[in-house]
């Protein structure tokens, strides 16, 4: 029995397709993909075959969605990986990467092992474990980062814990080139941060709050860019904010360095002026900056600078907002907007819906050299069929996520995630909520 | 009186001053002015407040601001309530919102907060039915102390208009000289502040004030200089060198004042470090109206008590 997805417009970059077509998936695979306008004959579904009528909407290559808090081991008031990867589904997302500030970090191949098994067993997309640099996240000594990777971490980061001291990071960039993995790095002077919770410039002189400068990144940025140009490892930038980092990451790229990066939505759509309402959820690190810096950001995407597009999915509970601005945690929680806050700009122009399709999903799969981010024939069938133009009020109450901490509340996004598949199996409906956990034999 | 509640004063709660409009800023000075007098009196009460229920909450060390609300509040005969750090929930792990739901619960009409967290008054005056008066959140405001500094120049001079006034020291930390940013220039004032680039905040010029380097510039020419308390503990070593090097170039000394009108007022918020950004010749002089400050804090506490309680709106006077 196989299954069609019939009828949509399909959009991937790495086939060169954006136009309407009929879908063949068959042992959870893609088969074949019939493209009328390029003479294929539509083959007829059998009896058996099972059909999706997709007219009307729009079918890419699953989102990958490659800088996700799933807080499991260890904060699971926050979100569990079954609750996490339900987020993830209804938000089109078909492959999160996971970073490793649990509880125990995960600094070690165990920890790997209990994620991916843990995924297996209640998760309903893919799960990628990214492996720490550093043992217990402590910017002191290198982690296994071999046995890391043998367990099935897919990059290297300490992030929320910016690696302080260069020369640790020199030696990880080198010992994680050994491995071929890429060093994923949250860039922020810690001495330069000093303690600030929103962007530093006239918003927080205002408030009274503490202020974290561009230049906290934007030193980081420098170093790691230097250093990775030394080592030959593979950096990637999480995460950008500001200009400066922009234009850094810009001219190494034209130097030749082995460097991605990724922009989180929250970025690319909200200013420092949104911590005015003192709403703790706009409370995030990297900070929201100025305006001149989201203008960057989105010349950055549009010109190739910025990669990818990364949530930074950092749910947290109540207990962690409901405080005072600066004692309040950092973090947005990002996965079920993802589709819908990127999308703006699509409708706005900024972004091509191929060049959107390639930021959410065939570069961020590219970039940890994992399957994903295509629909060529013969790889698993992970794909999410969009309702381009639906209108949809956010709501965090609804969130599958456990973490309701969003400042897009109440917002109308235009864009939604119709269905999920993983594998061929059709894992999130709309108005049937989730289908299916994922069992161990999509779990590549 | 009369005129005052003609006027009409709606805000529930007083959170700084960057939102007040002049007149608003004018209702609050006449209201403190005709409050002045019953400090003066032998038995200085009025029953205007009788039957309020005021908590000060303060999360922060003071002894002057919470003394002068105190004595505001008592000169109104409302109920008045002290909760400093040690003695409340705080250290039971209680949040602040809590402490806020519980202090509701128990009907009370104003909520005098202090709070190290910038923006703690707005999350409570949210969530309240009870006003809610800033009296320090942070590095932001400190309404009632420009209030107050308002009042002491105005009562010098007769208006705010034209005047200029430069403020020296930790502008960067100082939820005072913000306050004093926004009431002064609402008020028509020009203002000055100098200080070490350290302690000079990022976007400043945004505020529409004038930044110098040079104390003897900067107060040139200056109608009221407003002298900074230095932090010592949490900014010697990080900001500047040493005490001896601030009070060399930033210190308000005879000498440097030779720069000002002859008729400059001198004003500091308290408590003063005598020797370091003052001088003592200069806080003792014939031209500080330092305690002057402390006197009209009362006053101006007693009229935004009043005119929070909605005073003016029922027509009580006293």
């Amino acid at each position: 029995m196989a299954l069609l997805i019939r009828g949509g417009c399909i959009v991937d970059p790495t086939q060169g397709i954006h136009e309407v077509g009929d879908i063949w998936i068959d042992k959870g695979r893609i088969h074949r993909i019939v493209l009328p306008s390029r003479g294929d004959s539509a083959a007829a579904p059998g009896p058996k075959d099972e059909v999706i009528e997709a007219k009307g909407l729009t079918v890419i290559p699953g989102i990958v969605d490659m800088h996700v808090h799933l807080r499991e081991p260890g904060y699971e008031y926050k979100e569990t990986i079954a609750t996490g990867t339900r987020a993830a589904a209804a938000g089109g997302v078909t492959t999160v990467a996971c970073m490793a500030n649990t509880k125990p970090a995960n600094d070690q191949g165990a920890v790997c092992q209990f994620i991916l098994a843990k995924a297996q067993k209640e998760g309903v997309v893919r799960v990628r474990p990214i492996g720490a640099i550093s043992r217990g996240l402590e910017g002191a000594e290198l982690a296994e980062i071999g046995e890391l990777k043998e367990s099935g971490a897919v990059a290297i980061s300490d992030d929320g814990r910016p690696v302080a001291d260069s020369l640790l990071m020199r030696r990880a960039m080198e010992y994680a080139r050994t491995f071929g993995l890429p060093v994923i790095s949250h860039c922020e002077d810690p001495h330069l941060a000093a303690n600030g919770v929103m962007n530093e410039g006239l918003v927080s002189l205002e408030l009274g709050l503490r202020g974290i400068p561009r230049i906290a990144e934007e030193v980081m940025v420098a170093r790691d860019l230097l250093l990775a140009e030394w080592t030959g490892c593979r950096l990637h930038i999480a995460h950008v904010s500001s200009a400066g980092s922009v234009r850094l990451i810009r001219e190494a790229k034209e130097r030749g360095v082995a460097v991605t990066a990724e922009v989180t939505p929250h970025h690319l759509i909200l200013t420092d002026e949104a911590v005015r309402r003192w709403d703790t959820n706009t409370k995030v690190n990297p900070p929201l900056r100025s305006p001149k810096d989201v203008e960057a950001l989105h010349q950055g995407l549009a010109d190739g600078t910025l990669d990818a597009i990364a949530t930074d999915h950092a749910p947290h509970g109540r207990v962690d907002k409901e405080v005072e601005y600066e004692l309040a945690a950092f973090g947005i929680s990002g996965l079920e907007t993802l589709l819908g806050l990127s999308l703006m700009l699509v409708h706005q122009g900024t972004l091509s819906l191929e060049d959107w399709v390639r930021k959410v999903s065939c570069n961020p799969a590219k970039i940890l050299n994992i399957p994903g981010g295509t629909l060529k024939p013969g790889v698993p069938a992970d794909l999410t069929i969009i309702n381009m133009e639906r209108s949809w009020r956010v709501d965090p109450e609804a969130f599958f996520s456990k973490g309701r901490n969003t400042p897009f509340h109440g917002w109308t996004l235009r864009g939604k995630a119709v269905m999920t598949f993983i594998g061929g199996r059709k894992v999130f409906h709309e108005s049937e909520g989730i289908l299916a956990t994922t069992d161990a034999s999509v779990c590549l | 009186m009369d005129r005052v509640a003609q006027k009409g004063w709606w805000r529930k709660d007083l959170l700084g001053i960057q939102d007040l409009s002049r007149e608003e800023i004018e209702i609050i000075l006449d209201t403190a002015e005709s409050f002045k007098e019953i400090s003066t009196r032998e038995i200085k009460k009025v029953p205007t407040l009788r039957g309020k229920t005021i908590v000060h909450l303060f999360y922060e060390p003071s002894t002057r601001t919470r003394t002068s609300f105190e004595i505001a509040a008592k000169r109104l005969s409302a109920d008045a309530v002290n909760i400093s750090v040690s003695t409340s929930s705080v250290v039971k792990g209680e949040t602040l919102l809590d402490t806020a739901r519980n202090l509701q619960a128990m009907e009370l009409d104003v909520l005098v907060i202090r709070h190290a967290a910038a923006g703690t008054p707005h999350m409570l005056a949210e969530v309240l039915p009870a006003s809610v008066i800033n009296a320090g959140d942070g590095f932001r405001e400190h309404p009632t102390q420009a209030l107050l500094d308002m009042l002491t120049v105005r009562e010098r001079r007769g208006t705010l208009e034209g005047l200029r006034l430069t403020i020296v020291g930790d502008i960067a930390h100082s939820r005072v000289a913000r306050s004093n940013i926004y009431g002064f220039r609402t008020m028509g004032a020009k203002v000055r502040v100098v200080g070490p680039a350290t302690m000079i905040p990022v976007g400043v010029e945004e505020l529409g004030v004038e930044v110098f380097y040079d104390l003897k510039e900067g107060i040139r020419e200056a109608d009221v200089i407003m002298m900074l308390r230095i932090q010592k503990e949490r900014l010697q070593g990080a900001f500047f060198p040493s005490e001896r090097e601030y009070a060399r170039f930033f210190g308000l000394t005879l000498e440097a004042l030779k720069e000002a009108r002859p008729d400059v007022l001198i004003m500091h918020p308290g408590p003063m470090n005598r020797g370091v950004e003052i001088a003592p010749e200069v806080a003792d002089g014939p031209y500080s109206v330092i305690l002057d400050q402390v006197t009209n804090g009362v006053a101006v506490r007693m009229a935004v008590l009043y005119l929070l309680t909605g005073g003016a709106r029922i027509g009580v006077a006293h």
